[in-house]
């Protein structure tokens, strides 16, 4: 059995990651909005499946939160606020998706060459666990400086919240308090941002940041 | 031990006291916070007497103060005992001047100094026995602080803002080299406490960095050429009683912390070292004096004189440590002697004449020497005392600043006891230079005095001017008396400092301790001179003497004839201003070095025949150090500054870049490493 539990997780966890790259060469919004729906469902259930393998049932509700808030709630949210802001559909991105994605692949190549020596010590479990969530966290990154527009910035922030979610279940005995907090902060955040989105979207009528750094009257 | 933190306490009380007492009465005020002062001081440098007479023995305290884990290491030993008693003994005259000086010199202007007065001194007496680098490094800056403040309370004047921010600039840039310094002296083992600098000695190139750092640090404080041009600006700035503590007792701090890091915590010395101090003292001791030459600023001058006494300082240290270095202890123990007199006499004879130059500014309100003269007749106390200071700071047996000199000198020529040949010859050129800057000095002090005291008065402040009241002289009378004293009998103090000597070159500057007579200066035979003060003042007495009964005799008795037309100078004239002046004493030597060295350029403006405005003499030169060193170094800053400002401009994604390329090259760096 603990073939078994180890595989699927670490699939799952695989999973997360592919997202990640997929959240990268996303040229359209509502796709990308169905990607990360897709990387939040595969992280719910990579939650669920650690709670099942290692009968830790209050990672239930880790997977039941995200679930709801990553997977359901914001993305309709998002979905609604292009559809209401009538944001242009197109990302345009700051660096070219082929350098994006080599980008990426050394970031992985990194995380995992940083975190595999770094935990020698650490159940195997762990130790891949660990470099594909750093890996998903460097991705988010990489994703909110590589984009131009304002909400694939979000999506990239959200992404590595759930890098950090990832972490955090993979790693037995993180306490549900951290992950209810983690969770809560990036509900607040999002918050922040949807207004800040509408506020920018009321004044200056774009969400494209090169067109709202231009109104900031400084020097490029 | 105790006495001493109790003494800091109280200081910190006065200053209490000061900020409460500031709003009411400020007789009271200046009574309470001067007389507490002066009494508190007083008492610690009594005992810092006995403690040194007792033999000087270590004292430590540990106070729970401070960081949680840390507590504040406190410590006496003879040396910081001998500076304990140099800062207290100056801080209870600059209390007893400073106390008259408030009452004769209202400056309506003037912040508010009788708070930060007590506070400044503890700071000092802080630094002295903090016994690790974080009490050292915090005392240090409070000292620096509080003395900034000081010299900011005269901030309605025209030169003090500028004067205020580069010494605060200067003094950061201390601080920061000290703290690097001692960062590399501790170690990676991260124990800052100076008894574990002491015991894990560092290897030898950390040595190297951090005395260099010290160097650089404390000699920013000390006021050593390059480094010295905030001290000019802020030392005459601050009220007079204060510009005598931070020319002549500050300075002696930064000396300390040279000593105390050179001389003690490192261990075994380089020779280089002393190669480094000699090369800097000289070149400190010339253009300090060669500077206060052209000065007409009276505190300016002072300022300039105490950068130059500093130089000779630094050179008795320099060879002291390449003695010791070679391991001739003996030598480098005179040159010890000759510095810790020399810290002595410095502090005597600058606080005696920053306190003149406060009554003379008191009493004429200017420090310039062109609008001074014939104040001999006004103020004979006065001009007594200073007469005094001048020419103990001028080298003149029988006083004391002849008895540092010649100790410094009994040590430079026993040179050639070294074995580096380029110290037996360097050594031979730095004690030339310092002979040079020992002459100029007698030269600047000729004209100080002569401009200030002698011939006509060039203001009408100057010929209304009026004695100053008994405090002030007072605090003038006592270091003016200790000058006559030390140079009869310098002895007595030499043996009293006797123990910091050996405590720090591991020699005496005595053959034996016990049999050394009294009476005259007969340092270790190896060297065979001997230096006796009275004879040398019964000397001087009886030939003075001689001398005045033969000019009354054959001289003053006969009818003087005199030119009717004398150069142009009229006697009746009440402002007399076609007298020889300040810049016409240093004319000839503004034109020897002045061209070369400052870039003094002489600029007459000479009206057409017929035009009736004044002609006009304007002399222009500026302080090397700021054309070679501070303005290139300002301009880079500005450059650097204009680059990094870019940076404020940037768009919310670049910043993000930034950091992720930030956290990607420590990650990388983390990789690479731990394989």
């Amino acid at each position: 059995m603990p073939d078994i539990a180890y595989d699927a997780s670490h699939l799952l966890g695989a999973v997360v990651l592919l997202m990640s790259f997929a959240l990268l060469y996303q040229r359209r919004l509502f796709s990308l909005l169905n990607v990360f729906t897709l990387q939040a469902l595969a992280l719910s259930a990579a939650a669920a499946w650690q709670g099942y393998a290692h009968g830790e049932p209050h990672l239930y509700v880790t997977a039941l939160l995200t679930l709801t808030l990553k997977a359901i709630v914001m993305p309709l949210a998002l979905h609604r606020i292009i559809v209401k802001l009538n944001i242009q559909r197109a990302i345009e991105p700051a660096l070219s998706i082929g350098l994006t994605m080599v980008a990426g692949v050394s970031l992985v190549t990194l995380s995992i060459l940083l975190v595999l020596p770094v935990t020698a010590e650490a159940t195997a479990l762990t130790r891949e666990n660990l470099a594909l969530s750093l890996s998903v966290v460097l991705l988010g990154l990489l994703m909110m400086i590589s984009r131009r527009n304002a909400v694939s910035q979000v999506v990239g922030f959200m992404s590595i919240e759930n890098g950090l979610i990832l972490a955090a279940v993979g790693v037995a005995g993180m306490p549900l308090v951290v992950e209810m907090s983690v969770a809560f902060s990036v509900m607040v955040a999002f918050i922040v941002f949807g207004i800040f989105l509408f506020h920018i979207r009321e004044r200056f009528d774009t969400l494209d940041m090169q067109e709202i750094e231009s109104f900031r009257g400084e020097h490029r | 031990m105790a006495l001493v933190v109790t003494a800091i306490a109280l200081l910190l009380l006065l200053a209490a006291a000061g900020l409460a007492t500031a709003r009411s009465s400020r007789a009271h005020a200046e009574a309470l916070v001067y007389g507490g002062t002066g009494v508190v001081c007083g008492l610690a440098a009594l005992w810092a007497v006995a403690h040194l007479a007792g033999g000087g023995g270590t004292e430590t305290l540990v106070l729970p103060v401070g960081l949680p884990w840390l507590s504040a290491h406190l410590r006496v030993d003879s040396l910081s005992a001998f500076f304990l008693l140099v800062i207290n003994f100056g801080g209870a005259t600059a209390s007893l001047f400073g106390w008259g000086y408030g009452n004769a010199h209202r400056d309506p202007g003037a912040g508010p100094v009788l708070p930060l007065f007590p506070l400044f001194l503890a700071g000092m007496n802080l630094v002295l026995i903090a016994d690790d680098a974080f009490v050292f490094l915090v005392s240090w800056e409070f000292m620096s602080l509080a003395s900034w403040l000081l010299v900011l309370s005269t901030h309605r004047e025209a030169e003090t803002p500028r004067a205020a921010r580069v010494y605060l600039v200067m003094a950061s840039f201390g601080t920061a080299c000290l703290l690097l310094a001692f960062g590399l002296l501790a170690g990676a083992h991260g124990d800052y406490s100076f008894t574990a600098i002491r015991a894990h000695a560092p290897e030898a190139g950390a040595a190297a960095a951090g005395v260099l750092l010290v160097l650089v640090g404390a000699g920013s404080k000390a006021g050593v050429v390059p480094l010295h041009v905030w001290l000019p600006l802020a030392h005459p700035a601050a009220p007079s009683h204060v510009s005598a503590l931070m020319s002549g007792v500050m300075t002696k701090v930064a000396i300390y912390a040279i000593i105390r890091v050179t001389f003690d915590l490192i261990g075994q010395p380089q020779w280089w070292w002393g190669g480094i101090l000699l090369a800097f003292g000289a070149l400190t001791a010339v253009m300090g004096v060669l500077y206060a030459l052209m000065q007409d600023d009276m505190k300016r001058l002072l300022a300039y004189s105490t950068v130059e006494n500093i130089g000779a300082i630094v050179i008795a240290l320099g060879l002291a440590l390449v003695f010791k270095a070679s391991s001739v202890p003996v030598i480098a123990a005179l040159a010890m002697s000759a510095a810790l007199l020399h810290v002595v006499n410095h502090s005597l004879f600058k606080t005696l004449l920053f306190y003149g130059a406060g009554s003379v500014l008191a009493a004429t309100h200017t420090r310039d020497l062109g609008r001074m003269g014939g104040l001999i007749h006004r103020m004979p106390a006065t001009a007594f005392l200073m007469l005094i200071g001048a020419a103990a700071i001028s080298a003149l047996p029988p006083l004391n600043g002849f008895v540092g000199e010649w100790l410094l000198f009994q040590a430079i020529l026993n040179a050639p006891a070294l074995p580096q040949w380029a110290l037996k010859i360097g050594i031979a050129v730095v004690g030339a230079a310092l002979a040079l800057a020992t002459a100029l000095a007698a030269a600047c002090f000729v004209r100080l005095y002569g401009t200030a005291f002698l011939g006509r008065p060039r203001s009408a402040a100057a010929a209304q001017a009026h004695e100053t009241n008994r405090a002030m002289t007072l605090g003038m009378a006592v270091p003016a008396a200790l000058c006559v004293v030390i140079g009869v009998l310098p002895t007595p103090l030499i043996r009293l400092f006797e123990p910091a000597t050996r405590l720090l070159v591991e020699a005496g500057p005595f053959d034996d301790r016990a049999l050394q007579p009294w009476i005259r200066l007969a340092p270790t035979s190896a060297i065979g001179n001997s230096y006796n003060g009275l004879v040398m003042l019964v000397t001087i007495a009886i030939l003075s003497v001689l001398l005045v009964l033969v000019i009354h005799r054959w001289a003053s008795a006969r009818v003087r004839r005199s030119e009717p037309w004398g150069c142009g100078f009229a006697d009746p004239d009440p402002q007399a201003v076609s007298q020889y002046t300040a810049s016409s004493f240093a004319q000839p030597i503004r034109r020897a070095f002045g061209s070369t060295v400052f870039a003094a350029k002489d600029h007459v403006d000479m009206p057409e025949p017929g035009d009736t405005r004044p002609a006009r003499l304007t002399v222009t030169m500026i302080d090397p150090a700021w054309g070679w060193l501070f303005r290139p170094v300002g301009r880079a800053v500005d450059r650097a500054a204009d680059v990094i400002n870019r940076l404020q401009f940037l768009t919310i994604r670049r910043y993000l870049t930034l950091m992720f390329l930030a956290l990607v090259v420590l990650l990388v760096m983390v990789a690479v490493t731990q394989r």
